[in-house]
């Protein structure tokens, strides 16, 4: 039986191998969603309100019928009558969290398009098909909509307020749920505490923000009965089930593929109206409809992320070590909360890091408000309580007058005691146990490739002297990877001997068809050249669960090497017959089968897939049934957990209140990695994101509800220039949990910088006792410290 | 109403004839009605760089010009960079230093890289960071643009001084 | 975001566009680089009934000199005179202004007097020429005349400029010798619109501040001559006391805005901040080869 295929000499895993995906993408060859043309195709625009909170009272809609080239209008009222909400919660929470996890969760569902009240700035009212995009926006103009504004909730804190108005009036109150969850000793714990500290953190709103806006083409075939859906998302399977359920057909009918996608970081992870919607229109239009997302759209509409606030109190002893933990914390979820409480439920789980803290409780309210819906970015939850928590140590360190490293390593969790029990149960259900890592390895490696604490320490005693200000920033974090439920795969041995895997991913960058290319070469010891890969499809593959929350590497490997086994039981058997030996002298070698120590006995995939053929003339062994085939599902038995240490060294203009990121370390471990360049492509790619989260990134509303960050010209992403000398290092402590060792590792980078800018600017500013416990940090509040000091 | 006006164009040295719109956006018409989809739109306002392509000489974003105004121009998109089967030795770089995830980006990077390179000699690491800042990526943190479009900026530099 | 419907007029001569402006002034927008007018087009903020491209005109666009100015056609790119001999020699504040304007795909296409007509409170044009004592030429079919910089911008967004006015070209006195200038500006990222920025030029004479040319951007409804800092300096042997006054003295005379990228007190003390590094950058120039 193939082994997980790890570390073997001449083996593909571990190796950086060229990504077969660049050939198209380079020479203009690619395929995203707006390239799709197809004859007859019609356009939609959706009218989009600019109310945040507001009665629809009617949508005349005969101007626009009217407009030459305008094909179809609808509004509210027509999508209400024919389609049902989609579900509130996509992302079931499992009957284990659920009875671990203190909860009461009202989740309203989304209408695909309302038709009593519009709830944010941006959801549409209305919309249009017609010959071009052109055409169907001049049609948006004359849409005659007629509002009754009501009371803005504009943030969290109004939404709470007795008497506020409500987002959903059917569910009798602002706050989608209710979290509660505690170890130890919980609140009562602080009691005994010697020291305390109290803070409110708070960590803005900003997302996911990818290059490429969404998109859904779809064509209905009538003569077949069946729908294809392109759409620029990260889950075709979810698209698949929820169009299915809307419009009442078998989901093998429908076919949703996201062909290549430009970046998706969580915000193309969930079923969005426009995915059921397109798919609507083409049914009842009888032709291919196209949407295509503009930036504008994207901005209003396409989830926000973070948008939190934290009250956490810590008690602690003289030595720094950490006692109990206490937060409550605020979520704002905009008007919908459409992956529940997943954010939430991270937050909670990842809130004592990589620390052994004895006591711990923790409640959330998420919140529902007038602003576009929250949904998971990278990092999901992760990056906002990685803010508080590490804020936190760096207090608990300033009021015992200890250095910020030191009060970490005196808390942090020993390698001795992996795997360790965190007393917290997952969002998967099951017990959290982190299992494989060094955490003050990591640690102290960050400082160390900065020069070292003392050199650092002196570097920034000396720089005072002359009137500089200099500091460095400590984060560190873990992070559960590879989440369930599930993923699939589909492995066979096509009639041309090559390998064909299919499997429930959906890339948006991360180069997943090289990835399991090499896994499969590995398992099947191949070239790679002969494994064919295909991913993001759902008419390639029945069941899958697709991309989101660091999960790919783990749990499709996983399905790919379970979908391997199967089809090698056959193999082997069938192997064996041909070659009239036992299956225990037979092993994996050279594209196909082989009797061990008999170089000349030998048969190659191709000879085997001949064999099994079905009907006359094969040579399979009594009770081998015909095909090599397997279509198989990984359901981890729980989470694995990549962790990391954040160090970076910041200089301040005390005139200008400038920062400068000196150097930026993040040690990074993710357990085996199976292509090191892509690997550290994802990393960097997502600490530049937090970079931009903490710095430059923000969506601002106005106190009447507004967006007023509505353009690329006021969200800021961060460029090349805004990039600092970044260095990551890689761990590699395989996770005992899968065969590959293999962890997850997508969004671990865009994590910690948020709070490693903050602490380091502190840092620097100690002088003036500077505190900064929000995000963004901006520059005219560094400033303030210089100038309110003499 | 319709405002229409007949549009003759070089791109990738073919030369293309065309009716468009007046207000139809040039990155538009170059996707639609010449279905060279390799040019990307990222946002309509000219901020992201994923649009732009070589026109007249020069790097310019397709999004702020209008079909029309191409007329008799001379444009150059990354589906004209490769030359009979061979890759322009920036694609190649680009492959070679991971600069691309999602590709969403790429055509953009290429086009404003291939400019910047040209339009000056002795680019530091710095005038080219600065100069990618005109293009945004949103997946790979710029490493491998930066370590690519440098990589070019030599290649080239030392063609011309092996050209006297 | 796709733009409202427009006749699109492509006059090859300047008579040609005067007319066609003058035929369909307010309703008619004249086409420039395009940088600034399309991004608002694209967002149906702005939706000329008629669209009138300046682009195929050739007399518009040159960069020469007589005496005591170059003189440049409004329709130079502004990637030309960054490259250009002539403004690199006799008006390097211009040169080192238009370094901070955007990306180089941007200064492809956009214009010397698509900057100065659109005048954006946060451009670098506008107060270079108000520095400068500039002067705009505007055409119309009713005749031409000169408007001083100091007359020219009205208010966001907003010039001295008539509907059927058309800007042509932009006169600027060549800077003297024993002059200096620099251009300071804080933005948010590379080529961001500046959250402040300061144009300066300084003649030097034996030491003494000769000639001090100060004017600022991002800081008010327009940009804005800096003459109390001016003041402060000129005649004056510089001094760390005297620059840091100069200093004050532009952040009391700026009127900035908040906004989400800055508040209006952080902007004012930005304002003061890059006064101080400009005059100071701009005496290095002077006192040093250039």
């Amino acid at each position: 039986m193939a082994d997980g295929g790890s570390r073997q000499s001449g083996g593909y895993i571990g190796q950086s191998v060229p990504r077969r995906e660049d050939n198209n993408l380079l020479l203009g060859n690619a395929t995203f969603v707006a390239d799709i043309q197809l004859p007859r195709m019609a356009h939609v625009a959706f009218a989009r309100s600019s109310l945040p909170h507001a009665k629809i009272k009617s949508v005349d809609t005969d101007s626009a019928n009217g407009l030459n080239g305008v094909l179809f209008v609808a509004t509210g009222k027509e999508v209400s009558a024919e389609l049902p909400p989609i579900n509130g919660m996509q992302v079931v929470t499992p009957e284990g969290w659920r009875s671990r996890v203190d909860t009461d969760i009202l989740i309203p569902d989304q209408p695909l398009i309302p038709d009593d009240k519009v709830r944010y700035v941006g959801e549409a009212y209305g919309l249009v098909v017609a010959d071009s995009r052109y055409i169907a926006e001049d049609a948006l103009e004359l849409l005659e909509a007629d509002f009754e504004p009501l009371q803005p909730l504009p943030d969290a804190e109004t939404a709470l307020i007795d008497g506020a108005a409500l987002v959903h009036d059917h569910l009798g109150r602002n706050v989608a749920a209710f979290l509660h969850t505690k170890k130890g000793g919980g609140a009562d714990a602080m009691d005994d505490a010697p020291h305390r500290l109290r803070r409110r953190f708070v960590h803005h709103r900003y997302a996911a923000m990818p290059m490429e806006c969404r998109g859904v083409v779809a064509d209905y075939d009538a003569r077949t009965d069946t729908l294809t859906i392109w759409s620029s998302t990260q889950i075709v399977h979810w698209v698949r089930r929820e169009v299915s359920t809307a419009l009442g057909m078998p989901e093998e009918r429908v076919r949703c593929i996201a062909p290549d996608v430009g970046g998706g970081f969580g915000g193309k992870g969930h079923v969005y109206p426009e995915d059921i919607l397109i798919a609507w229109l083409s049914k009842k239009l009888g032709r291919p409809i196209k949407w295509i997302e503009d930036r504008h759209e994207h901005i209003l509409n396409a989830a926000h992320s973070r948008d939190n606030v934290y009250d956490v109190e810590i008690g602690f002893d003289s030595d720094g070590r950490i006692l109990t933990v206490t937060s409550s914390f605020l979520v704002d979820s905009g008007a919908y909360t459409p992956v529940g409480a997943g954010i939430a439920g991270n937050s909670i789980a990842h809130m004592l890091g990589p620390y052994d803290i004895p006591n711990y409780e923790t409640d959330c309210k998420i919140v529902l408000t007038n602003r576009t819906p929250n949904a998971p970015y990278r990092g999901a939850g992760r990056p906002e309580v990685g803010f508080a928590m590490e804020r936190a140590v760096d207090l608990v360190a300033n009021e015992l007058e200890l250095d910020p490293a030191e009060v970490r390593f005196r808390n942090m969790i020993q390698p001795e005691n992996m795997p360790y029990d965190v007393g917290l149960t997952y969002r998967d259900g099951v017990p959290m146990v982190y299992d494989s890592g060094d955490y003050p390895k990591a640690l102290q490696r960050a400082i160390d490739e900065l020069g070292g604490l003392d050199t650092i320490r002196q570097r920034q005693k000396d720089a005072l002297t002359e009137g500089h200000f200099l500091g460095l920033g400590l984060g560190c974090y873990v992070e559960g990877t590879g989440v369930g439920p599930f993923e699939g795969a589909t492995v066979k041995i096509d009639p041309t001997g090559k390998i064909i895997v299919a499997t429930g991913a959906c890339p948006q960058g991360q180069g997943h068809e090289t990835i399991f290319a090499q896994v499969a070469a590995d398992l099947w010891q191949v070239p790679i050249e002969d494994v064919f890969v295909t991913v993001a499809d759902t008419g390639h593959v029945s069941q899958g669960y697709g991309t989101i929350a660091s999960r790919s590497t783990v749990t499709a490997s996983g399905a790919i090497k379970i979908a391997t086994d199967e089809v090698h039981e056959k193999v082997f058997a069938i192997a064996a017959n041909m070659l009239e030996a036992g299956e225990p002298d037979l092993e994996v070698r050279e594209s196909g089968i082989g009797v061990k120590g008999v170089p000349d006995m030998h048969v190659t995939y191709l000879d085997i897939a001949r064999a099994a053929k079905p009907g006359w003339d094969n040579q399979r062994p009594a009770g081998v049934s015909p095909g090599l085939e397997s279509t198989s599902y990984y359901e981890p038995p729980t989470v694995t957990w990549a962790y990391a240490a954040n160090a970076a060294i910041v200089l301040i203009d005390p005139e200008t209140g400038q920062i400068e990121i000196e150097r930026y370390v993040e040690v990074h471990d993710a357990g085996v990695l199976v292509n090191p360049a892509l690997a550290d492509g994802q990393v960097k790619g997502g600490l530049v994101q937090g970079i931009g989260g903490g710095l430059l990134e923000e969506l601002a509303y106005d106190d009447q509800g507004q967006l007023i960050t509505g353009s690329l010209m006021d969200y800021l992403l961060p460029s090349a220039s805004d990039v600092p000398p970044i260095t990551v290092i890689h761990h590699e402590t395989p996770s005992p949990l899968n065969a590959f060792g293999v962890k997850g590792l997508g969004e671990g980078g865009a994590i910690a910088p948020p709070v490693v800018i903050a602490n380091a600017v502190c840092d620097a500013l100690r002088p003036f006792k500077a505190e900064l416990n929000s995000t963004p940090v901006r520059w005219g509040d560094v400033a303030a410290f210089f100038e309110n000091s003499v | 109403m319709n405002n229409h006006k007949s549009i003759n164009v070089t791109v990738n040295d073919e030369k293309y004839s065309g009716e468009a719109e007046d207000r139809t956006l040039l990155v538009d018409f170059l996707r639609d009605h010449l279905r060279l989809t390799g040019t990307h739109v990222g946002c309509e306002h000219g901020v992201c760089g994923a649009c732009t392509i070589i026109l007249n000489g020069t790097a310019a974003r397709s999004c702020l010009m209008f079909a029309v105004q191409a007329n008799d121009a001379t444009i150059q998109t990354i589906e004209g960079l490769a030359k009979g089967g061979t890759m322009h030795p920036l694609q190649k770089l680009f492959s070679k230093h991971h600069a691309l995830q999602c590709g969403f980006c790429t055509p953009g990077m290429l086009m404003t890289a291939i400019d910047l390179v040209h339009s000056r000699t002795n680019l530091s690491e710095e005038d080219i960071r600065e100069g990618m800042s005109a293009a945004l990526c949103r997946c790979t943190g710029y490493e491998g643009i930066i370590n690519a479009v440098s990589e070019y900026a030599e290649q080239i530099s030392s063609e011309g001084s092996i050209n006297g | 975001m796709k733009p409202a419907t427009f006749q699109y007029l492509a006059p090859d001569n300047l008579q040609g566009a005067m007319e066609y402006l003058s035929e369909n002034a307010p309703d008619a927008n004249l086409l420039a680089g395009g940088q600034s007018l399309v991004p608002m087009m694209n967002f149906r903020l702005a939706r000329p009934k008629v669209l009138i491209d300046l682009n195929l005109i050739p007399e518009l666009a040159f960069i020469r000199e007589d005496k005591n100015h170059l003189v440049i056609g409004a329709m130079t790119r502004e990637r030309d005179i960054e490259n250009d001999k002539l403004v690199h020699e006799h008006s390097p504040l211009l040169h080192r202004a238009t370094l901070n304007i955007g990306h180089l795909p941007i200064r492809s296409r956009g214009t010397i007097g698509g900057s100065i007509a659109n005048a954006d409170p946060a451009a670098e044009y506008p107060a270079v020429i108000l520095a400068l004592d500039a002067s705009l030429k505007a055409l119309s079919v009713r005749g031409a005349r000169e408007i001083p910089a100091e007359e020219f911008f009205e208010g966001a967004l907003s010039t001295a400029l008539d509907a059927d006015e058309i800007l042509t070209e932009i006169r600027i006195p060549k800077a003297p010798e024993d002059s200096g200038a620099a251009f300071e500006e804080i933005a948010r990222r590379k080529g961001d619109f500046a959250l402040a920025g300061v144009a300066a030029q300084v003649t030097l004479k034996k030491g003494i501040v000769k000639g001090v040319r100060v004017a600022a951007c991002g800081v008010g409804a327009g940009p804005i001559r800096l003459r109390n800092a001016e003041e402060i300096v000129r005649g004056q042997s510089i001094t760390d006391e005297l620059i840091a006054a100069a200093g004050h003295a532009a952040s009391a005379e700026v009127e900035p805005e908040g906004d989400v990228h800055a508040t209006a007190d952080y902007r004012r003390k930005l304002a003061g901040i890059m006064t101080r590094r400009a005059i100071l950058k701009a005496i290095e120039c002077a006192k040093g080869p250039e």
